[in-house]
């Protein structure tokens, strides 16, 4: 059941130019696609799309044949850029996580949540302790795809490399597929089976 | 001398404020109506021991019938404020996440009721409700929403462009879910601060409505009645009449304002660490 995007026409208002014009991509169920281009290519919208998180003004975007579902968990998960704004202030990690559906021991293990965390409040973890978080919250759902739209660009190699393991480990079990949008060419060449350079 | 900070501060002032309010409300259960009556032997006493506050024309113990008015007056000012703040959360949900048809329709009437005088519409709601408590409680109730309301209006609009509110849809949770666990608990402190902020105006509002001869009939003894009664006498020289029962009501006002002050300074995050 492949992940595809139809033709598709992005922009932001009536009056701009298209950001996105006649884009098709297709990621297929355990595949892992690199997304490459600079600032300001549409990686972000593109990403929006795949996710359902904006419509696209033409073309589709389909999952297995059909359009993306309206209600219940959305099998196709978004990972955003920030962290910091992906997880509600007012609430303790322990219901971010639990948002999701559930919360999984074994996930939370891989990627290196410490119990003491799910207590506190999202202001007193660094910004790449709250990313693990948001990357858990998205596999805990149960996705069969994650749009991971710069995921690791603001955090160190060390921890880059964490989360990214824990996430193609996860991958490898349950066949996901993976969209990574990223500027890193080096990431891209390790994490992905094929790249596409948008600026091309 | 200890430095206190906002947040002791707060606690303390919340903690001395409830105190205040309950010794009012106590006083103003427990003072029997015999104890106002008073005798025309005592009319017009000057400040003593026996009466604090003197006595007004017809003898009547000028403290507790402020004790009582007070008592009046705030549980008025309480409950009126508390719908309005209702209202003004019900509204400012409705209008930021309804249609866009019933936003224009929903910031019509805010603009409508705004820009009608305060004291002129709560006049007219209270005439036509045959005056007395009733009247003026629906009177301040329908009149102190509406900055309330847009200033959750607007809250929500901006809670709604959210990533965490945007990724929980997209966990398959409801738009009632949602604004359960992610928008109600940020309206939270606007609401509570609104509340505490719209309670002085709602007594002020009373009162002068009152003393105007449009709000609680004039056996009742509310703070607006004594005021309003006091001016036919002050000319003869009862200036205590106005003074002592006029300063209570400003240094409670004063009081419930500061309160929320500083409870607004406390849970805003920019001040919150002061």
């Amino acid at each position: 059941m492949p992940l595809e995007a139809k033709d598709i026409y992005f922009r932001y208002h009536k009056k701009q130019p298209w950001i996105l014009e006649n884009c098709n991509l297709k990621i297929d169920k355990g595949e892992h696609m690199a997304v490459l281009a600079p600032s300001g290519f549409g990686k972000t919208t593109l990403a929006m799309l795949l996710a359902g998180y904006l419509k696209p003004a033409k073309g589709r975007i389909l999952l297995d044949g059909r359009p993306l579902p309206r209600k219940g968990v959305c099998p196709v998960q978004l990972i955003f850029q920030h962290p910091e704004t992906a997880v509600n202030p007012r609430w303790r990690l322990k219901r971010v996580l639990e948002e999701s559906g559930g919360l999984r021991e074994e996930i939370r293990e891989s990627f290196g949540i410490e119990c003491a965390w799910l207590d506190r409040f999202p202001r007193e973890l660094s910004g790449g302790e709250l990313q693990r978080f948001c990357v858990a919250r998205a596999v805990m759902s149960g996705a069969d795809y994650l749009i991971c739209d710069e995921i690791s660009t603001m955090l160190d190699g060390i921890t880059q490399a964490q989360i990214w393991k824990a996430v193609l480990d996860e991958a490898e079990k349950r066949e996901m597929g993976i969209l990574a949008i990223t500027h890193n060419k080096h990431l891209a060449k390790k994490i992905a089976d094929k790249i596409i350079d948008l600026s091309e | 001398m200890i430095k206190w900070n906002q947040r002791t501060k707060a606690v303390a002032l919340a903690a001395a404020m409830a105190i205040l309010l309950l010794l009012v409300y106590a006083s103003g259960i427990l003072i029997p109506e015999y104890a106002i009556t008073g005798s025309f032997l005592d009319a017009g006493r000057a400040p003593c021991p026996a009466h604090p506050f003197g006595t007004d024309a017809l003898g009547r113990d000028l403290f507790l019938r402020t004790l009582k008015g007070l008592s009046v007056s705030m549980t008025m000012g309480l409950a009126a404020s508390a719908l309005s703040a209702v209202i003004a959360i019900f509204v400012g949900v409705v209008s930021a996440a309804g249609s866009k048809y019933m936003d224009g329709i929903l910031n019509w009437l805010i603009d409508l009721v705004m820009g009608v005088p305060h004291t002129i519409l709560i006049i007219l709601i209270s005439f036509a409700l045959g005056r007395g408590l009733w009247g003026l409680f629906v009177g301040i109730a329908a009149t102190h929403w509406c900055s309330l309301a847009r200033l959750i209006r607007g809250e929500v609009l901006k809670l709604r462009t959210r990533h965490y509110v945007a990724v929980s849809r997209k966990l398959g949770k409801s738009s009632g879910w949602i604004l359960m666990f992610h928008l109600l608990p940020h309206l939270a402190p606007q609401f509570l601060v609104g509340l505490i902020l719209m309670l002085p105006h709602a007594i002020l509002h009373e009162a002068s409505i009152s003393f105007l001869g449009f709000g609680l009939p004039p056996e009742r003894s509310a703070i607006g009645i004594i005021l309003s009664e006091s001016m036919r006498y002050i000319s003869t020289g009862m200036w205590w009449t106005a003074v002592f029962p006029g300063l209570t009501l400003v240094l409670i006002v004063l009081l419930v304002d500061h309160l929320g002050e500083c409870l607004r300074e406390v849970m805003d995050p920019y001040s919150a660490q002061e």
